[in-house]
């Protein structure tokens, strides 16, 4: 039966296995994966960080690493198994048949090449191309792939180009060996929203013009509900559901697929809480013998723990790995008893806890022997915020933009230039150290990688106490151990875990040490910059919501400094849009996520794919990326890349114009 | 008192350190980083290996830095009473316990060069001898050594059947003291981890128990099939031969040993805090403090080291040599021209780490950890000492061995040039300097220098396999695919 399957498709895999060596033993990171892939469809491999995507598309091209093993199974690609070519003919088939592109445009560009060599490097080995035609075809390719003046970036070293002009071109060099099967290894998680929707819409369009098969692997439900035809989710080196596109969206089988789409945050759940996958995914060396999703499926009974469902088609194209015939239907339960965290917080009229007026970071660019200043990097150019007690302002805008400095700067890590910070009334800014101290508890950070922000030769004991011990805060009646493990308690650890180390935890325990931390010194306001980009969807929705109860029970305002519109819209009561160091447009989440007025606001919105299937509002193309901070655009900082703009755009900066009570705009078009 | 103490400076320094070794491994005992840091490295077989040598050879330059002088003894004609009122009297030269060991190395030279187990100089002299009939005959001949194979008496014909026989017995014995070595292993084992004799003995060859046992067996192994016979041959032959002067070389390279460590282990002590300091101040407050501590290292970076070390140590002599009443020994001179040696080499070689130091704490300083113990208002010093330091630990340690085996080959290079240690003190740099006439006469004297070089060597190579293994142990990104 197989073999008649593989007949028209371009890829098969059937029941490929990989392993890696430690020590004596061989753990299997990818058991048992079979999957097609027909010319010009896509097939969107999804999954978790962990569960072997990657190592599948690595052993597809016969790149793992020295550790990497294949021990069996079957790779069919136009008719060759590729695990018994010899290596000679695999270098042809890789670049010439499969082309890969990767996650980070910036490490996949040699640094010391230009675009042209790269280019022709490739040209040269899969197409015998050299000299002129080499040329005429790499000016062809970039052109394809919408770099304008492709003849002078083929001379350009990846240095003088953008991150997304960088993928752009790391595309055209996939390309260049005309393959028939591209795999995209999360293509567009490096890039901000407004690039991966340029990168994703030329994508979708190169497919369609070559008709090559293409193999996406990614974690964003959002991304694979634009590109996907059909869909498989892995889980723990499996492929657990695999699934037509429209089906998978609308009557997803398995339990792990229905909680991956529960725990993405969206507008239906609004400050509710998201469900969460309970547990973690068992490690590679103790994978159990039955059901591999057993332990944290509240689905599971006898036999899932048991014996290992095996892989079954259930409808045309729909195949899963489950004893359950049908699922049973516990989310509306779920929903109904969960009320809404945000509503209970209104507006309260007192003096705000925070208030920034006029910030600005300005950092000197020196030059010279002398080291005189030759200009400033307006990092952040005149931000004016306020802030209440138990609430949320989301500060949002693209990479670069400014938002993380502000934070800094409102922490006192970074000088300001000018501008005031008052908390509690208190200027913050001329304070002398010790002065500031009494007013540092009563701000805190949460920092965006759990990896880099806890420092490993420190138990995670110490870690928590150091800011009660730095801020010499009273903590008579119960002691410092006491209050560790209250802190603990408080962020869903367990009281044990004070004298581990960080390293024996996860991403998401450790993002919650990271919070037990700054709640340990009982700050009012906790400032949040990206607490949840490096973890996993499933993850992500435990953090969020440990966010949530903590912000009701202990009144805590947020400053939460994020990408990610999704968030925003489920945690935040208000939302102030950066744009290269200045506030855009600012309201409540209702006046900027559902009637967005700036160019901006609007064209980042459209950009943020959906993970549903509803018509996806219309991708407003923005062309170029953010200019540098140090030589900002002449008048309103975004005209170049408007398309409503005007002469005044050019002219001047536009003043804020305020729409209503709660929603105001720097924009001309709203005189 | 059958003998006086004396306490050289570095002596003291080398106990320190020996001591401080102690103590950090029992600070790191109970880290449980640092822990599993050592226990990685005691699991790498080269790392296991080269450590038991080395331990050998700190063994040997332990014994070399306890130093005494032995009392003289009494005139014949004095009586006791007198000896009693008089004040003891000590001799000049100054021994160590491993003089004491090496008595027979030591005292018994010969005239000039001869070969490794020679029983004849390895030049023809003019010999005197009565002949049968009573007249004076001149003859040209190898002279007999005087304790070269002096046990065979007329009979050096037998000699190499007398090596032979006594490497034999020395293997023998070899074997059997290794054997019981590897049984009291095994036993140790099989205690320590409850299992039966016949387990652990499996463990420690299969290679599954957590500590790369079967390497230090194998080293240990070498190791007695090396000593042993230079044990039992060095008491009637010169192993190595003897140098011009007629000392026995095999004693000046166990002698060398010494000199080798301090150099490699007290220079740290002078780079260490220099290159710690320094750098991680410059990295963390940057601005002004980093541009003068950069301009400082750049500038003293920039200054050829031979010519600087040069113009310091012979400073250093000419003070040594306008003050003989601060010395009441050679070697009380000769230690303090050798730490002087090694606070020069370690102001010249601190830059190199100092600059490592300041790249990494230029990076950690933006880590966020760092930055959450800032919103803490945690002072820098605390900042410092509780944040940087630690993560900057497996670099130290790391370049702490990595520049051990290069500061043993730049003592002999040193010594070589001239502007070394003290010409009296042996240190395979000044076997080294000596070996260059050597090599140019006719024939050649070749087995000094080897013997330097074989042994300089191992102990170069050992150091620098175990600080591979520990590197690999230490280094973050190894230890997390771990």
């Amino acid at each position: 039966m197989a073999s008649t399957v593989s007949d028209g498709m371009l890829l098969a895999v059937r029941d490929l296995r990989i392993a890696f060596v430690s020590g004596r033993s061989l753990l299997a990171a990818v058991d048992g994966v079979d999957f097609e892939v027909a010319a010009g469809e896509t097939l969107a491999l999804l999954g978790e960080s962990g569960c072997g995507k990657s190592a599948t598309a690595l052993g597809l091209l016969r790149l793992l690493p020295a550790a990497g093993r294949i021990p069996g199974g079957e790779v069919r690609f136009a008719g060759r198994d590729l695990l018994a070519l010899p290596e000679a003919e695999m270098r042809g088939v890789r670049g010439g048949g499969m082309a890969m592109i990767f996650q980070e445009p910036a490490t996949s560009l040699n640094p010391v090449l230009t675009v042209g060599h790269q280019l022709g490097e490739v040209l040269e080995r899969h197409c015998r191309l050299v000299g002129q035609a080499a040329r005429q075809r790499s000016l062809e390719l970039l052109a394809a792939v919408g770099i304008a003046d492709p003849e002078r970036r083929l001379g350009e070293y990846p240095f003088q180009l953008s991150g997304g002009m960088k993928q752009r071109v790391m595309i055209a060099v996939a390309l260049a060996g005309n393959p028939r099967l591209l795999i995209a290894d999360e293509p567009t998680t490096a890039l901000d929203v407004t690039i991966q929707a340029q990168i994703l819409e030329l994508l979708r369009q190169l497919q369609g013009e070559r008709a090559m098969g293409m193999l996406l692997i990614t974690h964003d439900l959002g991304v694979v509900a634009q590109m996907a035809t059909r869909v498989a989710v892995m889980y723990a080196g499996q492929i657990v559901e695999e699934a037509p596109r429209e089906v998978f969206f609308s009557a997803a089988r398995h339990p792990y697929t229905a909680k991956l789409f529960a725990a993405l945050p969206d507008l239906e759940r609004r400050g509710g809480r998201l469900e969460t996958i309970p547990g973690q995914v068992p490690s590679l060396a103790a994978m159990p013998s039955g059901c591999r999703f057993a332990s944290r499926c509240e689905h599971a009974w006898e036999l899932c723990r048991q014996q290992a469902p095996v892989w079954r088609q259930v409808a045309i194209g729909h195949r899963l790995r489950c004893h359950l015939d049908r699922l049973p239907d516990t989310r509306a339960g779920a929903l109904a008893a969960t009320p809404g965290l945000a509503g209970t917080t209104a507006p309260t009229s007192e003096a705000p806890l925070l208030r920034v007026d006029d910030l600005r970071v300005h950092f000197p660019i020196r030059h010279g022997v002398l080291q005189r200043t030759v200009g400033h990097v307006r990092a952040v150019d005149g931000v004016s915020l306020e802030l209440a007690r138990g609430r949320t302002l989301a500060l949002v805008g693209e990479s670069g933009c400014g938002k993380t400095t502000v934070g800094k700067a409102i922490l006192q890590l970074i000088a300001a230039s000018r501008g005031s910070v008052r908390l509690l009334g208190q200027e913050l800014g001329g304070l002398a150290r010790g002065a500031r101290r009494p007013l540092r508890r009563r701000m805190q950070m949460i920092f965006q990688d759990p990896f880099a922000s806890l420092n490993p030769r420190m138990s995670v004991g110490e870690i928590i106490g150091e800011g009660i011990s730095a801020l010499r805060i009273d903590i008579q009646r119960q002691g410092r151990a006491a209050a560790i493990a209250a802190v603990l308690q408080q962020v869903g650890l367990e009281a044990a875990a004070a004298g581990r180390y960080p390293h024996e935890f996860s991403g998401g325990q450790r993002q919650r040490i990271a919070i037990a931390r700054a709640l340990a010194v009982q700050p009012d306001l906790v400032i949040c910059d990206e607490p949840t980009s490096a973890l996993d969807v499933s993850v992500q929705a435990q953090i969020l919501n440990l966010l949530g109860s903590l912000q009701a029970d202990l009144g805590l305002a947020y400053l939460f400094i994020t990408h990610n519109f999704a968030v925003v819209d489920h945690l935040a009561h208000e939302v102030a849009v950066m744009y290269l160091g200045r506030i855009v447009e600012r309201g409540t989440v209702d006046d900027v996520l559902r009637s967005p007025q700036h160019p901006y606001t609007r064209a980042l919105l459209s950009a943020v794919p959906s993970a549903r299937l509803e018509t996806q509002p219309e991708f407003i193309r923005l062309p170029g990326e953010t200019p540098s901070p140090s030589k900002p655009p002449s008048g309103c900082h975004f005209h170049p890349r408007c398309r409503q703009a005007s002469a005044t755009c050019h002219d001047r900066y536009p003043e804020t114009t305020a729409l209503s009570a709660t929603h105001s705009v720097r924009c001309h078009l709203y005189p | 008192m059958a003998f006086l103490p004396v306490i050289l400076w570095s002596d003291v320094l080398i106990w320190l350190l020996f001591f401080a070794a102690i103590v950090l491994g029992w600070l790191s005992a109970r880290n449980p980083l640092w822990r599993t840091a050592w226990q990685r490295v005691g699991r790498s077989r080269a790392g296991m290996a080269s450590a038991t040598v080395l331990l050998v050879f700190v063994a040997i330059g332990l014994l070399d830095s306890l130093h005494f002088r032995p009392r003289l003894e009494d005139d014949a004609g004095q009586s006791g009473s007198a000896t009693a009122r008089q004040p003891a009297a000590y001799a000049v030269e100054v021994l160590s316990v491993l003089d004491v060991i090496a008595t027979p190395l030591r005292t018994r030279n010969e005239k000039t060069y001869s070969e490794p187990l020679a029983t004849r100089a390895y030049a023809k002299e003019s010999i005197e001898s009565r002949g049968a009939d009573g007249r004076l005959q001149q003859s040209r001949d190898y002279p007999r050594l005087r304790h070269g194979g002096a046990h065979l008496g007329a009979d050096e014909a037998s000699r190499d059947a007398d090596v032979g026989r006594r490497l034999l017995r020395a293997a023998g014995i070899a074997i059997l003291a290794w054997w019981a070595v590897a049984a009291a292993t095994a036993a140790g084992l099989a205690r320590a981890e409850g299992c039966s004799h016949r387990a652990a003995w499996r463990r420690i060859w299969c290679n599954e128990s957590d500590f790369a046992w079967n390497a230090v067996l194998a080293a240990v192994g070498c190791l007695l099939l090396v000593a042993l016979p230079l044990a039992m041959l060095a008491g009637q032959y010169h192993v190595f031969g003897t140098d011009k002067v007629g000392q026995d070389v095999f004693y000046q390279v166990l002698k060398s040993v010494r000199t080798a460590l301090v150099i490699g282990l007290v220079t740290t002590l002078v780079t260490l805090p220099l290159a710690i300091l320094l750098g991680v101040l410059a990295g963390y407050f940057r601005g002004l403090v980093d541009d003068l501590i950069q301009y400082l290292y750049t500038t003293l970076s920039s200054i050829p080291g031979v010519l600087l070390i040069a113009a310091a140590v012979l400073m250093m002599q000419v003070l040594i040599d306008n003050h003989p009443q601060w010395f009441a020994t050679a070697a009380e001179r000769a230690d303090l021209r050798l730490l002087a040696l090694c606070f020069i080499l370690g102001m010249t070689s601190w830059t190199g780490l100092c600059r490592l130091l300041r790249g990494e704490t230029l990076k950690l300083r933006e880590l966020e950890y760092i930055q959450a113990a800032q919103a803490f208002g945690v002072a820098d010093l605390r900042i410092i000492g509780r944040h940087i330091l630690p993560n900057l630990m497996h670099i130290v340690i790391i370049a702490l061995v990595m520049d051990f085996s290069s500061l043993v080959l730049a003592e002999a290079v040193l010594s070589y040039v001239g502007i070394g240690v003290d010409p009296t003190m042996i240190s395979f740099g000044t076997m080294i300097n000596n070996a260059r006439m050597e090599l140019a006469r006719e024939p050649a004297v070749w087995w000094s220098l080897s013997a330097a070089f074989v042994f300089m060597f191992t102990l170069v190579l050992a150091a620098n396999l175990l600080a591979d293994a520990v590197r690999d142990a230490f280094d973050p990104r190894m230890a997390g695919a771990a």
